[in-house]
């Protein structure tokens, strides 16, 4: 077929079992009805299938905190531990 | 090694109280003494840190006097190296060698002492003893009479002495009490805090702490009796309440001021509200916890969740630190830094848990 646009002839390609039309000459694409929606379904499918971020490195398994607990402190976010340590040790660890 | 002459002193608190002498001085006779020769380092906390004119001048100069006189009862040869390790209304230390003098708050009581530093006597393993069970008066306060314990050193976290301190309470707490202990005062501490800080004016974060100190029961406020009074507590643990006595010996808990019988629960929690505010790192905590518990604790369950039991303790010590750092905040003009903002960040939190939440935890 040829290109509705520039008139230079199309050529098909197949994406993930889509049959799509790219044109030799400006490149665009032409998608028959339904394909757009079924390029559409696999990319949401291909991001829900996509592995989950890795958790934080934690030596251990944070031990259980009450609920008004800092957001971070008591959840084993050591950076923000290692922020406050040394002023809070010699400070409030030592008085009534 | 140089045997610190300030450490637990200055911060140390009642810490600093009940220890802060030197058992033995290893300078040579005639060696010149950093404790003479340089004013009492601040501490750790210059906040903490009142000045000498805080109590009466007679008082503190007569404390020092006994301290030496004590000092030279127990070692003719004395190399005389003094200071004062803490000077607060609720408590001047001073130290003289391996000896130190404690006067006790206004408010104590000689039958009340008296019964606690027989406890201290008669438990040398978990507490460390006096010299002498019996109190003497100085200038209508009571006084008595130490040896020098090293304390925990502030300055290196890694070296915090967290088992030794999670077996002595445990011990502590797995003692049967004597009859006749007064109840354990950390309720009362802590309503002395928050009193102070509606002493104190007007203050941003005083909002939020007298908030949180409202979601709390009446016995956690010193508002109503404890619901349990059978066990024996410290009633002030924090890290200045340790010392190795002798210097290379076990470690031992000071300062019998607010020990008597109530919730051991009360013992952990301070720990247990650093950790919850983000200033004690979860694995500190955890071999805390975990020591308690294998040395038969019976402040928390065996396993599983603590929080229970340490929650109502827990808020309380939280508003109690708070409102002690929002008090001197104000008294010295200057804002709250970033480690007391964390206190009164937990406060505010703690405010919109449920009360329901609060009832649930409550013993």
């Amino acid at each position: 077929m040829q290109c509705p646009k520039c008139r230079a002839p199309m050529h098909t390609y197949n994406r993930n079992g889509v049959q799509i039309e790219q044109c030799s000459g400006c490149r665009g694409i032409f998608l028959d009805y339904g394909e757009l929606e079924s390029l559409t379904r696999l990319e949401a499918q291909w991001s829900q299938a996509a592995p989950p971020p890795p958790p934080a490195p934690q030596a251990y398994p944070a031990p259980p905190a009450p609920a008004w607990g800092a957001p971070h402190g008591g959840h084993g976010h050591h950076g923000h531990h290692g922020h406050h340590r040394n002023k809070s040790f010699g400070r409030m660890l030592f008085s009534s | 090694m140089k045997p610190r002459g300030d450490g637990g002193a200055a911060d140390g608190t009642n810490a600093g109280a009940a220890g802060e002498l030197r058992r033995h001085c290893f300078c040579p006779p005639g060696a010149e003494h950093p404790e003479r020769t340089r004013p009492p380092p601040a501490g750790p906390v210059g906040a903490y840190s009142h000045p000498v004119n805080s109590v009466p001048g007679p008082l503190l100069a007569g404390l020092t006097a006994r301290a030496r006189a004590a000092a030279h009862a127990r070692s003719p040869v004395c190399p005389c190296g003094a200071a004062t390790l803490a000077d607060r209304p609720d408590g001047t230390v001073v130290r003289h060698a391996d000896t130190v003098a404690k006067a006790h708050p206004l408010d104590t009581t000689p039958a009340e002492l008296t019964s606690r530093l027989t406890l201290a006597a008669r438990h040398p393993d978990i507490l460390l003893p006096p010299l002498d069970p019996a109190p003497v008066d100085l200038h209508g306060r009571l006084v008595t009479f130490w040896p020098y314990g090293t304390p925990v050193d502030p300055d290196d976290p890694d070296a915090a002495p967290w088992e030794a301190a999670a077996a002595l309470l445990a011990r502590l707490h797995r003692t049967p009490a004597p009859e006749g202990l007064p109840v354990m005062r950390g309720p009362a501490k802590a309503a002395r805090a928050v009193a102070r800080l509606r002493e104190a004016g007007p203050h941003p974060a005083a909002a939020p702490v007298l908030r949180a100190w409202a979601t709390l029961p009446p016995w956690a406020r010193a508002e109503a009796p404890m619901p349990h009074t059978g066990t024996l507590c410290h009633g002030d643990l924090h890290l200045g309440q340790l010392v190795r006595h002798p210097a290379d010996g076990p470690w031992l808990l000071i300062d019998v001021d607010d020990v008597g019988v109530g919730v051991p629960a009360w013992d952990l929690a301070r720990p247990a509200a650093w950790y919850a505010c983000g200033l004690l790192p979860p694995g500190e905590w955890d071999r805390f916890l975990t020591a308690y518990r294998e040395a038969g604790g019976p402040a928390v369950p065996a396993e599983g969740d603590p929080w229970p039991a340490l929650d109502v303790p827990a808020r309380a010590l939280t508003a109690q630190t708070a409102a002690r750092a929002v008090a001197k905040a104000v008294a010295a003009g200057r804002p709250l830094d970033e480690v007391e903002q964390s206190v009164v960040d937990a406060c505010d939190r703690m405010a919109t848990v449920p009360p329901q939440l609060v009832q649930e935890h409550a013993k």
